[in-house]
């Protein structure tokens, strides 16, 4: 079992109601793995759980980074949240657990 | 002109360290100091500060920057730029100059930069529609707060050229900030898009000070993420050139790093499309930018591009929007979680039982559920705090809450203890809105010179 976390390192940001979280490969081989296999979909399956929404994914090739834009990560935005972590700094530590799969399984 | 200036982040949000900019400072090692300290919802604060204190309403820790940074910034040549005036350009300038005589430099001049501040435009066009929730502005006009246009470079740009050398603003756009004294001293015209992109990146990656020089990012389990002297990470410094070459480091001597890893970070730290962060002064294309190792603690940046700036302003709509009441106790040994589960239902059970409603409630378990709710891992703390949180438009249920919860040293399950002060605060909401850019009419004010 690999999770994010072994390939990569991450950063959340805020705007508004928006979370952006930047996941950086730390070597090539961990840019092809997460560039494949680290879908939107999986992010947004993950988020759900805190009541996200759609996940947008921009990929960096050049800087081997995937951006993702998580709408309604923030219970409400900065200003109105309840959460002790009104800014989502910490949902960079949610989206480094997220497991990928393993590569001997995948379609071809 | 200048063949090339040397930025300094001396700040990177309201509440941040300063020593890093007075390391700076007296090492001449910036031609202008950048102090970038206005969240979201800041003016708002400040707006509330200044109704009760015509002199108060810019950044609490103006003066203990002034006093650390002015001297040697003013020994050194240095120029300071900050929106640390906040709902007060003016009086932040006046309390500078104030300072700046106090410490015998007499001669240091002030430019306090206005216009941002549109409410009057806001209240007359009841229809303007409010980005986020698609509502009219009128539903939130009789308890706005503040309405502010993020300013651009330009705005700066009108400060530097009174040649003071402090130039205080409200609302910038933070990329801005830097922007705006790049162009001054390389003589940049607003047109130039190129160059406007490198001094946009630059801004952007300044803009939160040390997130780009490991602050945000050391993680003990992962020796690529270890960050070295992180009790004095030093600030970061950009060197842009009249071409727009672009080169970021950071003061000698101090901890922390800043390499291609740390820069990624910040790149695209509150991004959404990095082919379109607009910006007040263009539209930055990050899609083919490269950070490339030039020594140690030394990034080259290339490639950033830009589109012209979008014809209208963005403005944040402050407004008062209820209360937030919340309380927190712990528990700890054999059954803690258990027992803060059922202190968090009698704490709700007693609300309801008192007659209270609120907009919305949130039960946390510091220490499992606290920072990622339902998604968090399985686990089994040893102690664990139970902390509530409402809001409510009723600041007696707002209240309520975190008296019940400190109720629970004596009226709940066993063992409860670490009781909260119990608190309430008012709750600033804040959306968006666009105004054509001749809404804006920038105004700039000097004081001080006096020797």
């Amino acid at each position: 079992m690999i999770r994010v976390h072994d390939l990569a390192h991450a950063r959340a940001g805020d705007k508004g109601n928006t979370s952006n979280i930047v996941v950086v490969a730390y070597d090539a081989d961990g840019w092809t793995r997460l560039e494949r296999d680290l879908t939107a979909a999986r992010v947004e399956a993950t988020f759900a759980q805190l009541g996200a929404g759609a996940v947008t994914r921009y990929a960096l090739p050049r800087l081997h980074a995937l951006n993702f834009v998580i709408q309604d990560a923030l219970s409400g935005g900065v200003a109105r949240s309840l959460a002790i972590d009104p800014h989502g700094k910490s949902l960079s530590a949610l989206l480094l657990t997220i497991e990928l799969p393993d590569q001997e399984t995948q379609e071809p | 002109m200048r063949r090339s200036v040397r930025i300094g982040a001396g700040a990177g949000f309201a509440d941040d360290r300063i020593e890093p900019a007075l390391a700076m400072a007296e090492a001449a090692a910036v031609d202008v100091l950048v102090f970038e300290c206005l969240a979201e919802r800041t003016i708002a604060r400040e707006v509330l500060a200044r109704r009760k204190d015509p002199d108060a309403g810019f950044n609490p820790f103006l003066r203990a920057r002034m006093e650390t940074v002015l001297k040697p910034c003013a020994q050194h040549g240095i120029r300071i730029v900050s929106n640390m005036g906040g709902a007060n350009p003016v009086g932040a300038a006046r309390a500078t100059v104030e300072i700046a005589q106090a410490h015998g430099l007499g001669g240091v001049r002030c430019a306090a930069v206005t216009g941002d501040e549109v409410t009057r435009h806001i209240r007359d066009r009841p229809g303007l529609m409010l980005m986020e929730s698609g509502e009219p502005v009128e539903a939130v006009l009789p308890d706005m707060v503040s309405a502010n246009a993020y300013l651009g470079a330009d705005a700066v740009i009108a400060g530097l050229r009174t040649g003071a050398e402090v130039v205080l603003t409200g609302r910038v756009a933070d990329p801005s900030l830097f922007l705006g004294p790049a162009m001054h001293a390389l003589g940049w015209c607003e047109h130039d898009l190129p160059r406007l992109a490198q001094g946009t990146v630059m801004g952007h990656l300044l803009e939160c000070a040390a997130q780009l020089t490991g602050g945000c990012f050391a993680d003990p389990l992962r020796p690529e993420k270890y960050v070295p002297g992180m009790d004095d990470i030093g600030a970061p410094i950009a060197t842009i050139a009249a071409d727009g070459s672009l080169e970021i480091t950071k003061l000698p001597g101090t901890g922390g790093r800043l390499d291609r890893r740390t820069a990624t970070e910040q790149l695209l730290y509150e991004v959404h499309d990095p082919a379109a962060y607009v910006t007040p002064d263009c539209v930055l294309d990050l899609s083919e930018v490269d950070l490339i190792e030039t020594g140690p603690d030394r990034v080259a940046v290339t490639g950033a591009r830009a589109n012209p700036a979008p014809e209208m302003l963005k403005v944040l709509v402050a407004y008062a929007d209820g209360f937030i009441g919340e309380g927190e106790v712990g528990y700890a040994g054999i059954g803690a979680v258990e027992r803060a589960r059922l202190a968090a239902q009698v704490v709700q059970d007693r609300l309801r039982r008192r007659g209270f409603a609120y907009d919305e409630m949130r039960v946390d378990l510091i220490g499992c559920t606290s920072l990622h709710g339902a998604a968090s891992g399985a686990s089994d703390p040893y102690e664990v705090r139970l902390r509530i949180a409402a809001r409510t438009s009723d600041r007696k249920a707002a209240a309520a809450v975190g008296f019940e919860v400190r109720a629970m040293h004596v009226n709940g399950p066993t063992g409860g203890g670490g009781g909260s002060v119990p608190s309430v605060r008012d709750v600033m909401a804040i959306q968006s809105v666009l105004v054509p850019r001749h809404v804006v009419q920038i105004g700039v004010t000097v004081l001080g010179g006096a020797s």
